[in-house]
């Protein structure tokens, strides 16, 4: 059941065996994921039920800070962990299959063709002893056997071009050590889309590169999904990035959904006040240069031990407002108001309105 | 590539010949005169002078350390009492064997190979196959029976495996002869049976070093990125774990390896004692109860020479597992 390499993808029913997705109905649909891992201090919770959807040719942020769950999400997503260590319960639904339970082998069959994953660092996500152009064509081999070492070697260098490397043919033959980071990333997202994947997953792909160069790779993600027409999930911690290039926010503190929603409503009037936090330690590049900006207090939090109640409340600034109740009570995410927006806080819609714009809508890049 | 290559051969010659220094200076530098132990007990001090006189010991040390090296490039006269014309490579005459020490060599060396190589080939399959699967099967009894295997193997001294191993299979069991060397030329069968217990005394010592190694070397690996990109790909566990992770965790095995297997090459003397095999290895130590300084010579310069070489090899080893070498 493999996928001909110029067969458009998307197309339902070009794939026998698989059900048919109903419309345009998402192609990746995530449901009250969970995923623990058994250690010796305890479960480690990284994700605590958290749902999402991603259409095709839409792009999902995935929003937090290191050890919020976006990571372990996407991993997920992907079948990558360790069955051994790590217990997932909920669903996940790629192009209408449930991958959840699935056999090793049958995800692998899946992975690198339907869904695909770009890395932090293509330094160190390259193998080093191996040359570009052939660990390209090895992600494709490996999904097209009949396909010839000199077939996978065309569409490899074919790739190389398309994702803006100038000189494919000489560049196939080289080493990532040889490339610089921007170039590594290319390449990196080059090796992505060689199967034409209907989802791709970016877990920071800018972080570890120039600011310039950020805005070469966001722009090619842009470009590329308007071509392949492919579900992306884009994870970051970085909310300019989100802004530019997002559809839909999903905001994880503690391995939960604190807030979703689209990049409008949760950039432009966002209800938890994590996204606050994470909004006002942005700098704004209009405006006062002195003026402060305002970190969130304290670390995020273990996964082993969560704090009671809302995970965030002690470092909320609000927490005394609710009575006790942030102590006691998980919000639920829950209507924020906005159609389509959802948020899990137990401050009222009245005082998260008043409190946003008193505090925080004239601090860093909220403005 | 060929500039590195160039480059570690020349550094190698160099080693060699500060090597050869040093070992001939230490003729000198031994407390006693060298001479002595070169005669027979009651030596009278005409035969002691000429004895000098044959060794070119009243030459000056450049002269002397010239016409060493001129014997071991093209070989040279040493003069009647001496055996004559002695061919290159000449490494001197010993008083003590009363023969040319290359001859010697040429008797103790296929020995030590002997030992040295089957053996290597086993510990090294040994060690990196067990050290993955222990890796790859982290936590199961598999990968504790082989951590046991290998703090067996670690704490267990050579001279004690072999004797059990000569006891049980030898002595007991009858199902070998007693270790001995036959050339692997005359008869190949022969030669497998006379030194398979010393490869397997060896391999299972070194194994364990081996397979701890690359178990935690392996598991290093595993949890590097691009091993996560190669799953991330969809390949399979094999191409996984036998082309991304392996290549990637030998390259510290291979250093040790070289360092490991150069140096048994200058001689196992402790193997070569438990099975009574005359090897390099006792024929150094023997030289060095006799005070036969000729021989101690030579066998610390192949030893050198070995070690020297290893090195190289594990470089171009190097270079050809990791491009990122062949720039240096």
């Amino acid at each position: 059941m493999d996928k001909p390499a110029s067969a458009p993808s998307g197309q339902p029913g070009d794939r026998p065996g698989v059900p048919e997705q109903r419309g345009d109905g998402p192609y990746l649909r995530v449901s009250d994921l969970r995923v623990r891992f058994a250690t010796e201090d305890g479960t480690v919770r990284a994700v605590d039920g958290v749902s999402f959807a991603v259409e095709r040719g839409r792009t999902l942020g995935i929003v937090g800070e290191s050890g919020s769950g976006k990571s372990v999400t996407s991993l997920a997503v992907l079948g990558l962990h360790d069955p051994k260590r790590a217990t997932i319960t909920g669903g996940i639904s790629v192009g209408g299959r449930q991958l959840v339970g699935l056999p090793e082998e049958e995800i692998r069959r899946l992975r690198g063709r339907d869904m695909a994953m770009i890395f932090q660092d293509p330094l160190s996500a390259l193998h080093p002893y191996y040359t570009v152009g052939r660990q390209i064509a090895e992600a494709y081999r490996v999904h097209h056997p009949r396909a010839g070492r000199r077939e996978a070697r065309r569409r490899a260098v074919d790739m190389l071009g398309r994702v803006g490397i100038p000189q494919p043919a000489k560049r196939y033959d080289q080493y990532p050590h040889e490339f610089s980071g921007g170039m590594r990333q290319r390449a990196m997202i080059a090796m992505a889309l060689v199967n034409d994947p209907d989802l791709l997953i970016a877990d920071e792909p800018t972080t570890a590169l120039d600011v310039t160069v950020q805005a070469q790779i966001l722009d090619l993600l842009a470009d590329l999904q308007a071509e392949f027409h492919s579900a992306i999930i884009l994870i970051t911690h970085d909310l300019g990035v989100v802004g530019q290039v997002a559809d839909e926010v999903l905001v994880m503190y503690g391995g939960r959904a604190v807030e979703q929603g689209s990049v409008e409503q949760v950039l432009r009037r966002p209800q938890h006040p994590y996204t606050w936090g994470l909004l006002s330690s942005v700098p704004a590049l209009h405006g006062d240069a002195d003026a402060d900006l305002v970190p969130i207090a304290g670390n995020p939090p273990s996964l082993i031990n969560l704090p009671a109640g809302c995970a965030f409340h002690p470092r909320c600034r609000y927490a005394d407002r609710t009575g006790g109740r942030s102590r006691a009570e998980v919000p639920p995410l829950g209507p924020a108001g906005e159609a389509g927006q959802l948020v899990a806080c137990h401050l009222t819609a009245r005082e998260r309105t008043l409190l946003y714009r008193e505090d925080v809508a004239h601090v860093g890049v909220a403005r | 590539m060929v500039r590195f290559l160039v480059k570690r051969l020349l550094s190698a010659a160099l080693t060699l010949f500060a090597v050869s220094v040093f070992s001939f200076l230490m003729f000198f530098a031994l407390p006693r005169d060298p001479v002595t132990g070169m005669c027979p007990k009651n030596c009278n001090p005409e035969r002691l002078e000429r004895v000098r006189q044959e060794l070119g010991l009243r030459d000056p040390l450049i002269t002397q350390y010239a016409g060493y090296m001129k014997g071991i490039v093209t070989g040279r006269d040493l003069g009647s009492a001496q055996g004559g014309r002695c061919d290159a490579p000449c490494l001197g005459w010993s008083y003590v064997t009363n023969e040319a020490v290359s001859d010697t060599i040429a008797r103790v060396l296929p020995v030590t190979l002997s030992i040295v190589i089957p053996a290597a080939i086993l510990w090294l399959l040994l060690g990196v196959g067990l050290g993955m699967v222990s890796a790859l099967r982290r936590g199961t009894w598999l990968d504790r029976l082989a951590i046991g295997f290998s703090l067996t193997g670690a704490s267990l001294q050579l001279y004690f495996v072999g004797a059990v191993l000569l006891l049980v299979f030898v002595y007991n069991l009858r199902l070998l002869p007693v270790p001995s060397y036959t050339s692997l030329f005359d008869n190949p069968v022969k030669w497998a049976s006379g030194l398979v217990l010393a490869w397997v005394a060896l391999a299972f010592l070194y194994s364990a070093i081996y397979a701890r190694l690359s178990r935690a070397q392996m598991l290093e690996t595993l949890s590097e990125d691009f091993v996560r990109t190669a799953r991330a790909k969809g390949l399979t566990k094999p191409k996984v774990y036998g082309r991304h992770a392996l290549r990637a965790a030998i390259t510290p095995v291979v250093t040790i390896a070289g360092l490991d297997v150069g140096g048994a090459l200058g001689g196992t003397v402790i193997t070569e004692t438990t099975f009574g095999i005359q090897g390099l290895g006792r024929t150094a130590v023997d030289a060095v109860r006799a005070g036969d300084l000729p021989t101690i010579m030579a066998t610390v310069l192949i030893a050198a020479v070995f070690v020297v070489l290893a090195n190289v090899l594990v470089d171009l080893l190097y270079a050809a597992i990791d491009p990122r070498v062949r720039l240096r």
